[in-house]
């Protein structure tokens, strides 16, 4: 019948009014008591005990808890995750950059021989401003020393705060993008869910020992 | 005068404020007033002040209390949660749109007409406003009893159109023009079937008064005249400029329409008289086909008012949420080749049955209403048959778009 395609978008519009919304309220997000009560994994009346302000906030659903946006295990963010027990201090990353951004100043390391020589670090500065995340550097990188990060909440308001220090590096967490590192992407690693703090875990080789470098290096020759 | 004091609001702060012998004591509550007899057209005149004002506050709470819950709704609508973040569920998101729409700049093109640019946005707002003196809020809870109530809506909401027009050209913007040609074009169309569908109302009711109108309503004239109703909701929802008719302000063609050039409060008043509109609509719908302020007396009668209202302001919402905007010229075609004559069905309908049954009993009016619900879906599949997509020509050749391999 003429005019029956109205009711019909009607009716659609009706059934999103009742279903669900599909909104990711980060940072935050306003619940009610359950939820709220699930959020802090205890039953609603320890919660209400535990948390009274809160807990009256919930029954009229306005109790605030974090809420973040699923995020793919390969996202290339913020904050590269840097493991200083593999770095060699060869620099490829910063040869590699196609931007320039990378600067490192080593001078020759005694305890931390690995292959080759292997340098300390003096400075690695990351400018993080300018950088377009194209992880050249990460694929550029011959011991697995570097890795591009996962957080996205480094919004600062001066451009100098947005380089990455060295410190700044071996202090952040370790929660590693697993972009263009299979071996930790077949382990089915979510980056939300841990950190991955030892440097044995992170390469595909495993570090070789001071023995084996003696071999390779010294007794073979 | 008399009329005034039919009202319950009006005589309840008149009787406070004046010791007349017109006031009973089931008025006085806070005691007998203090004005004497003699001066009584001074209480009449703050007692009217007092009620324009809770009438105007009313109105502005109402229209912020609308925004609010318009935008939740649409968001609802389309699966989304629309504002949430200032105050609980958002409710104080209005309030910051209302501060920030004041302090905007307000800026005046050169080319405009000055006079005629500034007075528009008034022009918007007190229409609307004067719509509420002859809406009963409830069993006599209202400020006035106009014999010609029906008459009196259906004149002030038409000035709406002059102050769309007065935008357009006074603000001297070729977007503005157009908007408000289309805008006198669409209303002065719609004037009519709405008119029309009014008339179905008064017939049955046989008064122009609200009051009587809504004492008549034994079956809502929505169940009762389904096809008066259905123009009539059309008709006033293109009165209103809203979606899907809101050809006026396209956004994708016009940018804002009349609107274009208006900034801060004149922008602000544009925007409170439309969404007053929509309130002072659906309360005129409410009274003219829901039965006003009827229904079982479990809850009092300005509950039931209320419920109405505020379902009927839904539904416009779910209108905009669902429906896209039509074209000019078929906007132009559903007026004058669709409603027109359906009303004209309708009112020729309802006057027939009027001569069958003068002075009907209820089993009489519910025979009337299944006869007007046959005419209501036989004259629309016929409208259908003949306004409706035809899929194919007489030499069978199929008007159907086919994509190009």
């Amino acid at each position: 019948m003429f005019g029956f395609g109205l009711i019909k978008g009607l009716w659609v519009t009706f059934k999103n009014l009742i279903g669900p919304t599909f909104t990711v309220q980060y940072p935050d997000k306003r619940v009610g008591l359950f939820k709220a009560a699930k959020y802090y994994k205890q039953n609603p009346f320890s919660f209400l005990k535990s948390h009274p302000i809160d807990g009256l906030k919930s029954i009229v659903g306005q109790a605030v808890i974090k809420e973040y946006p699923d995020q793919f295990p390969r996202f290339r963010g913020q904050e590269f995750n840097w493991y200083e027990d593999r770095c060699t201090g060869c620099a490829s990353c910063a040869k590699y950059c196609p931007l320039g951004i990378i600067e490192i100043e080593t001078h020759p390391g005694e305890n931390n021989i690995q292959e080759g020589t292997s340098y300390d670090i003096d400075v690695f500065d990351i400018d993080i401003g300018r950088c377009m995340f194209c992880g050249i550097c990460v694929e550029a990188c011959p011991f697995d020393a570097l890795h591009m990060g996962s957080g996205f909440e480094k919004a600062t308001e001066k451009r100098e705060e947005l380089v990455i220090a060295v410190d700044e590096l071996r202090s952040a967490d370790k929660r590693p993008s697993t972009w263009f590192r299979p071996q930790i992407e077949q382990s089915s690693y979510q980056p939300r869910d841990k950190e991955m703090d030892d440097f044995h875990d992170i390469g595909r080789h495993e570090k070789p020992t001071k023995e084996e470098l003696t071999e390779r290096w010294v007794n073979e020759r | 005068m008399n009329t005034v004091m039919d009202s319950v609001v009006f005589k309840f702060i008149y009787c406070h404020l004046v010791s007349s012998n017109e006031c009973v004591d089931s008025f006085r509550i806070l005691g007998s007033g203090f004005i004497s007899e003699k001066y009584s057209i001074i209480g009449f005149l703050i007692t009217s002040l007092i009620l324009i004002l809770i009438l105007i506050n009313g109105a502005l709470v109402g229209v912020l209390a609308l925004i609010w819950g318009e935008r939740r709704l649409i968001g609802r609508f389309q699966a989304r949660l629309g504002p949430n973040r200032w105050g609980p569920w958002g409710i104080f998101t209005p309030v910051a749109d209302a501060i920030k729409v004041m302090f905007k700049e307000d800026i005046s093109p050169r080319l405009s007409d000055k006079f005629v640019f500034v007075l528009a946005p008034v022009l918007m707002v007190i229409p609307v406003l004067m719509i509420f003196a002859v809406i009963p809020f409830g069993k006599a809870t209202f400020l006035t009893d106009l014999n010609v109530g029906v008459l009196f809506i259906l004149a002030i909401t038409s000035t709406n159109t002059l102050s769309v027009l007065m935008a357009g050209w006074g603000s001297g913007n070729r977007y503005g023009i157009i908007g408000g040609l289309r805008a006198v074009a669409m209303l002065l169309s719609y004037e009519i079937p709405m008119a029309l569908a009014a008339v179905g109302v008064i017939l049955m009711a046989g008064s122009l008064s609200i009051i009587k109108v809504i004492e008549s309503q034994t079956i809502p004239f929505a169940i009762f005249q389904p096809l008066g109703f259905l123009t009539f909701l059309i008709a006033a929802t293109a009165e209103l400029n809203r979606s899907p008719f809101d050809i006026t302000e396209a956004e994708s063609e016009l940018i804002a329409g009349y609107m274009t050039e208006y900034s801060s409060m004149k922008f602000g008043l544009f925007f409170l008289g439309e969404f007053m509109a929509t309130i002072a609509a659906s309360a005129v719908i409410v009274c003219l086909f829901l039965g006003g302020w009827r229904g079982p007396e479990i809850i009092p009668s300005h509950f039931w008012f209320l419920i109405k209202w505020i379902l009927m302001i839904c539904v416009f919402i779910w209108f905009r949420a669902t429906f896209p905007r039509l074209r000019v010229d078929q906007i132009m075609e559903l007026a004058w080749k669709a409603l027109f004559e359906l009303t004209l069905i309708n009112i020729l309908a309802v006057a027939i049955l009027m001569l069958i049954w003068p002075d009907p009993t209820i089993l009489e009016l519910w025979i009337m209403t299944g006869i007007n619900w046959i005419i209501f879906f036989v004259s629309l599949w016929i409208f259908g048959k003949l306004l409706g997509p035809k899929p194919e020509q007489k030499d069978g050749v199929s008007r159907k778009i086919v994509l190009q391999k």
